[in-house]
């Protein structure tokens, strides 16, 4: 299990989601992604984007006026 | 048990497709759903900026649809690709820049790409006859099936009745008595399916899902096209099109101006990309020049603008700091600029 970084900021919703699904697309079942966003719509699409495809939101916090979203893959992934 | 049949269905987060989608779900097919992101689709980007928008819902409708119907959704960025849409319509133009029957076409045809390359068997979309003028008529259902390459394997399940039967209906894979004959500009067919199906929140966008059909976006960028002499553009300027102020006091240079701090936020993270002006001896937005070079007259006009613009218009002189791409900064003491002497036609 590894753990990932994608830096998503300044891009705004869906780009978050995107670059999320094409990241975790090349992650293994249970390897961590941190996600660096400064859309806050982010905060509802990733964690969407998670129920549907089977991964989870481990922790959403905010840092200034950034928000960071740390996803583990799950077992069904992709 | 044989394995279900699978149907990739375009979800954009309206009703239609939503309704399209659990249509064959109801028929035990297994379904994904595919959206495509154009650059131009309205879902969350402003809303996101602005503070004015705070409230409003952040969510992706097509990412909501699909959670609520229980299928998978995969968004696929074309933003690239969707150049040469809207650049060269075969079919032409809506009212503004939307070029919808090729964009239709364009969509369905990713879709049977996406369709052959994950061993999908057929492609669904929420169509409905006469639902709109230029890309949902009947004539133009066998446009979009012939030049998207899916041919008979696009069925659209609202309005299937009233069209040739599909390959998915001939192989029995779909039962056609199943499927609906809805026609016309009317929702209520649509609002009592959903009814059925005991869907009651849905997304009811007012003025369609791309930026495109809206009449001062398309204004922007046509004026974007003509300030440069070429219809080029790339993801940032789609994304500057959506913020700001915009104002053309020369053919060679136009100023976005924010509007407020969140979209000032935003335009922060283009300040090295252009020429920018913020004022230093009062609170004021943060102004972008994007053209060519721009004269030591030109930032003396651009900086009297953004004066105007800034809590200072009313004071006699005002300090402007120019930043130039290269990083280098000056401040200039100016007068903003007399709100008679911004002619309207200025204003993008």
């Amino acid at each position: 299990m590894s753990h990932h970084q994608l830096d998503a900021r300044r891009i705004l919703c869906p780009m978050p989601v995107i670059r999320t699904q094409n990241k975790v697309q090349g992650l293994a079942a249970g390897d961590t992604l941190e996600v660096i966003c400064t859309d806050p719509g982010a905060l509802h699409d990733i964690p969407a984007w998670c129920r549907i495809h089977g991964h989870h939101v481990l922790e959403s916090r905010q840092q200034g006026h950034e928000w960071i979203i740390t996803v583990q893959v799950g077992a069904s992934a992709n | 048990m044989s394995t279900p049949r699978k149907a990739v269905a375009l979800i954009s987060g309206g009703l239609d497709s939503m309704l399209a989608a659990k249509t064959l779900l109801a028929q035990g097919i297994h379904v994904e759903g595919i959206n495509f992101f154009t650059g131009f689709c309205v879902e969350g980007h402003t809303h996101a900026i602005r503070k004015k928008d705070q409230e409003k819902p952040k969510r992706n409708n097509a990412l909501w649809v699909a959670e609520q119907i229980g299928i998978k959704l995969h968004i696929v960025d074309v933003v690239d690709e969707y150049k040469d849409v809207l650049l060269n319509p075969k079919h032409g133009y809506g009212s503004n820049m939307n070029p919808c029957l090729d964009c239709k076409g364009f969509m369905v045809k990713k879709a049977y790409e996406w369709m052959l390359a994950h061993s999908f068997d057929f492609i669904i979309t929420g169509e409905v006859i006469g639902q709109r003028p230029m890309s949902q008529r009947k004539d133009t259902m066998p446009v979009v099936a012939r030049e998207s390459g899916a041919l008979d394997r696009l069925l659209r399940p609202l309005c299937a009745k009233l069209l040739p039967p599909t390959l998915p209906e001939r192989e029995g894979w779909v039962d056609r008595e199943r499927l609906h004959d809805f026609s016309g500009r009317t929702r209520k067919p649509q609002m009592a399916l959903a009814a059925q199906f005991g869907i009651t929140e849905y997304s009811q966008p007012a003025g369609g899902c791309c930026f495109l059909t809206d009449v001062s976006y398309s204004k922007k960028l046509v004026d974007l096209w003509t300030g440069r002499g070429t219809r080029e553009y790339d993801f940032d300027d789609l994304m500057l099109l959506k913020v700001g102020r915009h104002l053309r006091p020369r053919p060679h240079f136009k100023l976005i101006v924010g509007r407020e701090e969140g979209e000032n936020r935003f335009m922060e993270g283009y300040r090295h990309q252009f020429m920018h002006f913020q004022t230093v001896s009062c609170p004021g937005p943060l102004v972008l020049a994007d053209g060519g070079a721009l004269s030591d007259d030109d930032v003396l006009l651009a900086a009297g603008l953004v004066a105007r613009f800034s809590q200072g218009r009313d004071a006699a002189q005002v300090d402007v700091q120019v930043t130039d791409t290269l990083g280098v900064s000056r401040t200039l003491t100016v007068t903003p600029r007399p709100a008679e002497q911004i002619p309207a036609e200025w204003y993008v």
